[in-house]
């Protein structure tokens, strides 16, 4: 499936398939994507690869609403994609989420 | 490169033939093998804590304060020497997995605990924060594949001799003063360059000028008291003390398989008594680290258990893996092609796909 350059709600995966306070990468046509559940039960998502290198970000730790790459504790906010501080400088893109009835919807272009 | 001798040389500089070769060739920030772990159990692996880094570092601070006293108290006669060789180890040698594992940020869930320990633990051991940060990870990101890796310790074929001179730091330290007048000037050296970034170049120029600052204030207290007494606490036991930290980091690497992407055979994992483990604070799981830089150094003998069905045998001792490292190292100077395999579980690795990538025809 290929995404084009109108938004496009695309299923990521059920609510039940992230445990709170934790990532999952979801791969979507050539792209890679990490979904979050905050302990507050919210959903976010973003880019999947880390912005410094080819590292996937669902392999890292997520604290509260930090995630950690798990090459080089580079660390980013997963609301708004903010890089955090060294070795990362470039933020992360971010994605509108919705859950309708138990599915966790990302929108992409 | 072909030399004299009809042997393959390696150029282990980051902008020289092989640099160009591995980034050709996909070894450049590469997919690794990673052993396969529950996420469940990775992540109670990777969870945070204060309190080991807190104990142990109060520890170190602790013992550091008590073999310095007695130093001093004894000064002059014999009776200092025990008590300098101790501090000294402890300055020289258990500061480098200080610097290391704060580097990485996982010893302290606290970020700022982190930090402080990194800066005082780099000065201890003259590594500028800044540089060593940047070049770590990319020790990490191209774990000892040629051209690419800035902290190879082991080239082939080995310099035997800078070796033996780092056991007290001599060569290294002789290398950190040349960068720290560079840098104090404000420039940084090629190879620098590709891997620290611009936005912190001016960081690394401030702090090389501290750091000259405070050796020069180590130096006017020497000079002020007519005594290296003060250089004996600050400085010197950077050279004196660094002889167990050379121990332990050449089991890491050194031998083993370069341009492999494979933590397995490029690494050791070197089981020591409790005393090691905490100078070293659990480098010598080094498989482990590697392949999950971001587990803290309290949590690695857990992530050992965890993968070592995974993982080639571990070395029992010391002293076993240095019956392997010497003949490795002496065999390397006649014949650099030469390294050791490791034995993976279930199947004998014959050759790597990637481990003789270097050997590109003759310019």
């Amino acid at each position: 499936m290929s995404i084009t350059d109108t938004p496009v709600w695309i299923l990521a995966c059920m609510v039940d398939d992230i445990e709170e306070e934790d990532v999952i990468r979801f791969d979507h046509g050539d792209r890679t994507f990490a979904i979050y559940r905050s302990i507050k039960d919210e959903y976010f998502a973003t880019d999947g690869m880390c912005t410094h290198e080819h590292v996937h970000l669902a392999d890292g730790l997520l604290m509260g609403y930090i995630i950690e790459c798990p090459k080089h504790n580079g660390r980013f906010d997963c609301r708004t994609g903010q890089a955090k501080g060294a070795p990362v400088s470039v933020n992360l893109r971010t994605y509108p989420v919705k859950v309708e009835d138990g599915r966790v919807m990302i929108q992409v272009r | 490169m072909v030399d004299n001798d009809g042997r393959n040389n390696r150029d282990y500089s980051l902008t020289g033939r092989d640099a160009h070769f591995a980034e050709a060739c996909g070894l450049a920030n590469a997919d690794w093998y990673h052993c396969a772990i529950p996420r469940k159990e990775l992540k109670n692996l990777l969870k945070r804590q204060d309190g080991p880094a807190i104990r142990d570092t109060l520890i170190w601070i602790s013992a550091l304060a008590v073999t310095g006293f007695g130093g001093v108290w004894f000064w002059g006669s014999w009776v200092c020497i025990p008590f300098f060789i101790a501090y000294g180890v402890l300055y020289g040698s258990a500061s480098d997995s200080r610097w290391h594992e704060c580097s990485h940020g996982t010893a302290f869930k606290t970020r700022w605990l982190n930090n402080i320990v990194y800066h005082i633990a780099c000065f201890m051991i003259l590594r500028e924060p800044t540089i060593w940060r940047w070049s770590h990870a990319r020790h990490h990101t191209d774990t000892v594949i040629v051209g690419r890796d800035p902290e190879i310790v082991a080239h082939r074929p080995p310099d035997i001799l800078g070796m033996l001179l780092n056991l007290f730091a001599i060569k290294s330290t002789f290398h950190a003063f040349g960068k720290l007048l560079l840098h104090a000037t404000g420039r940084l050296d090629p190879e620098e360059m590709t891997f620290v970034p611009e936005m912190e170049h001016s960081k690394v120029y401030w702090v090389a000028r501290l750091y000259l600052l405070l050796f020069v204030g180590v130096a006017a207290g020497c000079v002020a008291l007519a005594s290296i007494l003060p250089a004996m606490l600050i400085g010197l036991p950077t050279l004196y003390g660094a002889w167990l930290a050379q121990i332990f980091g050449l089991t890491q690497h050194a031998g083993l398989g370069e341009n492999v992407l494979d933590h397995r055979l490029n690494s050791r994992t070197v089981m020591m008594n409790p005393v090691f483990r905490f100078l070293y604070w659990n480098m010598n799981y080094h498989i482990e680290h590697h392949m999950f830089p971001m587990v803290p150094y309290h949590a690695l003998p857990k992530l050992h258990e965890a993968i070592k069905a995974d993982c080639p045998a571990p070395y029992p001792s010391l002293l076993a893996a240095y019956r392997e490292i010497i003949p490795t190292l002496l065999k390397q100077r006649r014949d650099p092609d030469y390294f050791v395999q490791r034995r993976l579980p279930d199947h004998v690795v014959t050759n790597s796909d990637t481990e003789n990538l270097h050997l590109a025809p003759a310019e």
